[in-house]
């Protein structure tokens, strides 16, 4: 007697189904997060002062102006950019790894009614959170040093958790197929490394000194290059004009990248996270 | 004991792993209140067994129900009622014993006080209360063993399953987990063991199910058992090989083992056959035992060693 639902490969992709508990398992990473809360705010804090020092005040004293304003001016908002993509990347790479491969603690919360799913997610809004939490800080330190120009500067904090979202989700697909802890060495210098420097970052990618081909694979492909965009946006007022956009329709492409990608990776994260749990 | 509700119900229940079947095609029920143990070598397939019966890993083949329920469509129903104890050591090292249990709880949805509650009553039952706000890493094997049986029980579960639950603890420690499973039963909680040490077994379990490959080969109560495969009792005595010629004259019938510079002598004649023989052909060094059911086992799967 064969029963008809049996589910012929637990692999078989599906939009995952998701309940409150989801954020059982982000209460979980949160409550480890508020124990060793010193520890954590003391990197994201003094790393952008350390960028805005060497690379705003120290070089950017050679630099001319950029749109008519002084460099540092320009690099200030790509360092929040840099802080979202930085948190939830490392957060759903290595710490979520860890989790997983070495404490099993996943292992240990799919024998309670939360599901695999449910775990993946919330280790998912965790990453997210973690990039809202170091963006904040980030905005706090360059508001101090007056690089806030823009009355829209708080809507930071929710494209950090949803930019935070996207680089969580892409992070935990390389989760799911690491066969070891050092494999993360290759998304972290072939993926994060060039896009913090090839996103819009450093340096406009509307430099005439660059190949116009350098603007077309940033905006395809690179989904810093986009969060460098609304967050320039949201905390100067001003946007470079890449492809020669006004910040309108730019801002229309980026939100709509973003939007597009992290539903995707979203769904394929906890995807291929369930085939490598549950086989 | 005597309950006739399946509380467990596996038809044709099949696990592989790319090439390698794990369990195959076993047939099985539990009863409510009932203890049963898996017993198996190493990759027998027991681990992969008890993990199909909390949703942990997929059935390949085969039916498998929990409480009426099915772990294909029904799991989180299933989790909520069932308590586990896994073999290997997954208590959160990010949190103290307390929070362990307490954030446990919280997976369930039990409410915060009586997830305090009750999480304070196990580590009491279970001797940990002075380890209460200790790191997990600072626990010994054996208190981790305990911690992980005590939080299996925060759901108050109505079927608990225990894998391996008494490897690496000592003695005491062993007698306090059989005594909460003596407890648990009288309190009509279905339990499934598995387990490497037969006199656990022998004591705990109202019927012992033997696996090996993959396959449920042989399944009875531990006296059931070893009166079908052993018989009563057991002659052990330094190998001699004349000694072995007399022993095969006066007893046709039985099964003689040699193992190293031992014999065993296995009959399934009444208590006390052996002390006739022994009177007539004194010899030093000898034992007269009860058949157990480890002799069973290892009759069964035979003596060559197994690899994880």
């Amino acid at each position: 007697m064969s029963n008809p639902n049996i589910r012929k490969s637990p692999a078989r992709f599906t939009i995952p189904k998701l309940t409150y508990r989801v954020w059982m398992v982000w209460r979980r990473n949160f409550d480890v997060f508020m124990k060793t809360i010193k520890v954590n705010f003391l990197p994201s804090l003094l790393e952008p002062i350390i960028y805005l020092t060497a690379f705003g005040f120290g070089l950017g004293g050679f630099i001319p102006n950029i749109n008519g304003k002084p460099y540092i001016n320009f690099l200030a908002p790509a360092l929040v950019a840099i802080a979202i993509m930085n948190g939830s990347f490392f957060e759903c790479t290595f710490a979520s790894y860890v989790r997983m491969y070495f404490q099993k603690t996943f292992d240990a919360i799919v024998a309670t009614p939360v599901s695999v799913e449910e775990v993946v997610a919330g280790e998912l809004l965790w990453g997210a959170t973690r990039s809202m939490i170091n963006a904040t800080i980030v905005l706090a330190v360059i508001a101090l040093f007056g690089l806030v120009t823009s009355p829209l500067f708080l809507l930071v904090i929710p494209i950090a958790f949803f930019g935070g979202l996207l680089f969580a989700s892409i992070a935990m697909c390389f989760t799911a197929i690491a066969p070891n802890i050092d494999f993360f060495n290759y998304p972290s210098f072939l993926f994060i490394t060039p896009m913090l420097f090839l996103a819009g970052t450093f340096f406009p990618l509307t430099s005439p000194t660059l190949p116009s081909a350098a603007q077309v694979i940033a905006m395809a492909i690179l989904p810093l290059t986009h969060i460098v965009n609304v967050t320039r946006w949201i905390t100067t007022s001003s946007v470079e004009p890449i492809f020669g956009l006004s910040p309108g329709p730019l801002m229309a492409i980026s939100l709509t990248w973003l939007v597009g990608a992290t539903v995707f990776f979203f769904v394929l994260a906890i995807n291929l996270m369930r085939k490598r749990l549950t086989s | 004991m005597g309950s006739t509700e399946v509380v467990i119900e596996a038809k044709g229940l099949t696990k592989k792993f790319e090439d390698f079947t794990a369990v195959d095609n076993i047939d099985f029920k539990v009863y409510k209140g009932e203890c049963i143990g898996f017993l198996g070598p190493n990759g027998a397939g027991k681990t992969t067994t008890v993990r199909m019966i909390y949703c942990f890993l997929p059935p390949t083949k085969g039916e498998l129900n929990v409480a009426g329920l099915s772990v294909q469509t029904q799991c989180r129903e299933i989790k909520s009622i069932v308590g586990v104890a896994p073999q290997e050591d997954n208590l959160d090292p990010d949190f103290s014993v307390i929070k362990n249990l307490t954030v446990y709880a919280r997976y369930f949805d039990i409410p915060k006080d009586i997830a305090l509650k009750r999480a304070d009553a196990q580590l009491k039952f279970f001797q940990l209360e002075e380890k209460r706000e200790v790191p997990i890493m600072a626990l010994s094997t054996g208190m981790k063993r305990r911690l992980i049986f005590a939080r299996a029980l925060l759901n108050q579960p109505q079927i608990l399953l225990l894998d391996e639950p008494t490897t690496g603890l000592d003695p005491q420690a062993r007698h306090l987990v059989w005594d909460e499973v003596r407890h648990l039963k009288k309190q009509q909680v279905t339990i499934i063991l598995t387990t490497h040490y037969m006199d656990e077994a022998e004591v705990l379990c109202d019927r012992i199910l033997i696996v090996d490959k993959g396959k449920i080969i042989e399944e009875g109560s531990p006296a059931q058992l070893v009166r079908k495969h052993i018989g009563e009792d057991v002659l052990e005595l330094d190998y001699d090989e004349k000694l072995l010629s007399t022993l095969k004259e006066s007893f046709p019938d039985a099964r003689i083992e040699k193992l190293g510079d031992r014999m065993q002598i296995f009959t399934d004649k009444p208590h006390g056959v052996f002390e006739g023989f022994l009177k007539e052909h004194p010899v030093q060094n000898v034992m007269i035992r009860k058949a157990n059911v480890e002799d069973v086992f290892l009759k069964l799967t035979g003596r060559g060693l197994r690899e994880e």
